[in-house]
């Protein structure tokens, strides 16, 4: 009760206050002058500042950001989604935090591995440096620890795998005696291109209650759920975490013989399974028209014909992004299921053109 | 005799792809320069607004005042023209920003932004200079060609066209509303009623802004501060009025007939939006404080591209027109402005004005070409 009042005072005042500033910036909002001054202070978009970068191996960097006003502390294993203007146009993209929540700082980090032919993690690899103003999304995912954490634990990663679990290592409580039992296995290249080697190993050595499993696949070949059976024989009755390649994570849940809620994944990319056919999109409300591949998401077909696009994770996950579909079918990326009755709701992430499209955008 | 009369459909289709060129070219090459340019306006607008404010509470003091108003005066105009027309032209829409977006957009004048953007950027951009399909033919209150007939009511439109200047915020908000169309069924009265509502907002916020709350916030500066303010709206809707009549009105820009538009092809579109469109000599500043409307035959031809871009371009299409023997019509802002007020002045008499028998319009001889 106390509690309650507490907080509402500050806000019953500057609820009046803020209504006052509206008129006073019509048609604008406070914020976008506020926003002037520091961008880290508007509310309407989450923004954050690059502090420092950190290199973690040649193609994969630690941001270290600090968030704006309306962050929401996040839990260990999370993701965000990042948006950053490369040519003058906005792209987003989501990465995994890489820091435990409610650092003493305020700041929050994400660990990025430069993909191939990525342009967005390219990008904040190679070219950002501190000071730079970064979007910022909420919070999401599911891939997180349930409280209190179960008390067998299994996390399979490869490559950026790690970041999502590198803060739910670090939160969990391993140098007692009644901490969880936890094993790692984790795959890298090679030695020195294990995201946060340095970091794991010292963990490893300080904390009696973690095996960590360090696989190099281009000596050692790359991790077979068989390997699995024999670096941690219980691993069916553990709770798993699993988050790297598409191709790994298909294999466990094959090989998972455990309970059903036993095993987490966590994936990067929704997998495109089937490719439509395309078709000619026509997005109602904004009158634009554009040539669709099957292979391409409505939601950059939209995005490049210069339509405002709803988005969101990208993945298929948040249904930030869902838009009236008026006319047509479209395939869902990840099933290869053709669907689509006029006035449905889809998803233009994970969303293509199976013939000709009206989309109420 | 005018230009379109030698230009047959082969050349005129070939003008369109030289111009389709061109677009493409601006298009390829949009990026970090122009996304910089109009957040940077942006921000200067904003600081500009309020420098102006913050000078005003001071203007007890003659200089205050007149500085205050001055950058008042200077952040409307940027924010009407270069920033608030262009955004809802969708010529920044490519950023995918949502905060400089044409869906999202709202400006500091009376004209709701949806509404506009229907009676500006589609009936006007699409019929352009077409009578009885472009609205924006005298605005629905002046006679400026010949071909509108005469009615006794023109003559008192120097006069009112004088008043149109320095209301023309409320003039453009009315005229967007189509009222004229509701008699004959053309429109919904139901419709007519929400536009009529949404505009009585934005007008209920920029009175309660500009004239009640900032006013009050100055205390014993209240007068000066709700006279710099009027002062500010006016001088920003004199010089609107300025720049967009110099766009369509001046001596030489061509209204067409709706049989131009039966069969129109892309190129004879093209060559329309030519025709109709004249532009005004000035250097830098002058282009952004006009909302490079002083480019109005590159933005008619283009109105989706950033206009930042429209000064480079202007000398290619300059040199198209000369190639193809089309007219480009400039001159400075005394040349076009008084060309305009001389032709309202003509118009408000009755007789054809200046493009006689002699010169049939140039959609009589389309069909000739």
């Amino acid at each position: 009760m106390t509690l309650t009042r507490a907080s509402a005072t500050p806000a019953t005042l500057l609820r009046p206050l803020a209504a006052a500033a509206h008129w006073l910036t019509s048609p604008l909002v406070p914020e976008d002058y506020l926003g002037l001054i520091d961008p880290l202070w508007a509310t309407g978009e989450l923004c954050g500042r690059v502090e420092a970068v950190h290199t973690e191996t040649s193609d994969a960097a630690t941001l270290v950001i600090r968030p704006g006003r309306g962050w929401i502390a996040h839990r260990p294993g999370q993701w965000v989604r990042i948006g950053v203007d490369i040519d003058g146009r906005r792209h987003w993209r989501a990465f995994s935090l890489s820091s435990a929540p409610g650092r003493p700082d305020g700041r929050v980090t994400v660990t990025v591995k430069a993909v191939r032919g990525g342009l967005v993690s390219d990008y904040l690899v190679r070219s950002t440096a501190p000071g730079a103003v970064l979007r910022l999304g909420p919070p999401e995912g599911a891939f997180v620890l349930p409280e209190p954490p179960p008390p067998r634990l299994l996390f399979v990663t490869a490559g950026s795998g790690i970041t999502p679990v590198m803060p739910m290592v670090e939160g969990l409580r391993l140098d007692g005696v009644n901490g969880p039992d936890v094993v790692l296995v984790h795959s890298a290249p090679a030695h020195g291109e294990v995201i946060f080697g340095g970091r794991l190993r010292s963990l490893a050595a300080r904390c009696p209650r973690l095996r960590l499993h360090e696989r190099h696949t281009r000596s050692d070949g790359r991790l077979r759920p068989a390997d699995l059976a024999r670096l941690c024989p219980d691993w069916t009755e553990r709770s798993v975490w699993a988050c790297g390649p598409p191709a790994m994570l298909d294999d466990i849940a094959a090989y998972w013989t455990g309970p059903a809620d036993g095993l987490h994944v966590e994936r990067f990319h929704p997998v495109p399974t089937a490719q439509g056919s395309g078709g000619r999109v026509r997005f109602t409300r904004s009158g634009r028209e554009a040539e669709a591949d099957g292979g391409t998401p409505l939601l950059a077909v939209g995005e490049s014909a210069g339509v405002l696009m709803p988005s969101g994770c990208r993945m298929g996950i948040c249904y930030g992004c869902v838009a009236r579909l008026r006319s047509g079918q479209v395939r869902d990326v990840r099933t290869g299921r053709v669907h689509g009755d006029a006035g449905e709701m889809i998803q233009t992430c994970v969303s293509v053109a199976a013939g000709p499209v009206e989309i109420e955008l | 005799m005018p230009a379109t009369f030698h230009l047959d459909p082969v050349d005129a289709e070939d003008f369109g792809r030289e111009l389709d060129k061109i677009r493409e070219g601006v298009l390829a090459s949009l990026g970090e320069r122009d996304a910089a340019y109009i957040r940077g306006l942006i921000a200067v607008q904003r600081k500009l607004e309020l420098t102006g404010r913050a000078l005003l509470f001071a203007s007890w003091l003659p200089p205050a005042w007149a500085a205050g108003t001055a950058a008042l005066t200077i952040a409307k105009i940027l924010e009407n023209m270069e920033i608030g027309h262009n955004v809802l032209h969708g010529q920044w829409d490519w950023m995918l920003d949502p905060k400089i977006h044409s869906t999202t957009w709202e400006w500091d004048t009376a004209s709701p932004a949806d509404q506009w953007k229907h009676s500006h950027n589609f009936v006007h951009h699409t019929w352009t200079n077409v009578l009885g399909k472009d609205r924006d033919i005298g605005y629905s209150a002046l006679r400026i060609c010949p071909e509108q007939r005469w009615h006794p009511i023109y003559l008192a439109q120097p006069f009112y066209n004088a008043l149109l200047a320095l209301f023309f915020e409320y003039g453009i908000a009315i005229y967007d509303l189509e009222l004229e169309r509701i008699p004959s069924g053309r429109k919904d009265p139901k419709e007519a009623l929400a536009q009529l509502r949404a505009v009585a907002a934005k007008i209920r916020n920029q009175i309660v802004k500009d004239y009640v709350a900032f006013p009050l916030l100055a205390g014993p500066a209240f007068l000066p501060v709700l006279l710099g303010n009027l002062t500010a709206n006016m001088a920003r809707n004199v010089w609107a009025h300025t720049i967009i009549f110099c766009g369509h009105f001046p001596e030489g820009a061509e209204v067409f007939t709706e049989d131009w538009l039966e069969n129109e092809t892309r190129g004879e579109w093209y060559v329309r939006q030519l025709l109709g469109s004249c532009n005004i000599d000035g250097g830098r500043l002058f282009h952004i404080m006009s909302g490079n409307l002083s480019h109005q035959i590159e933005h008619h031809l283009f109105p989706d591209l950033p206009s930042n871009r429209y000064a480079e371009i202007a000398p290619r299409v300059r040199a198209l027109c000369e190639r193809f023997g089309l007219p480009y019509a400039s001159g400075s802002l005394v040349r076009q402005a008084g060309s305009v007020w001389k032709r309202v002045l003509r118009m408000a008499l009755p007789g054809p004005g200046r493009p006689s028998a002699a010169e049939p319009p140039a959609s009589a001889l389309k069909a000739a070409a």
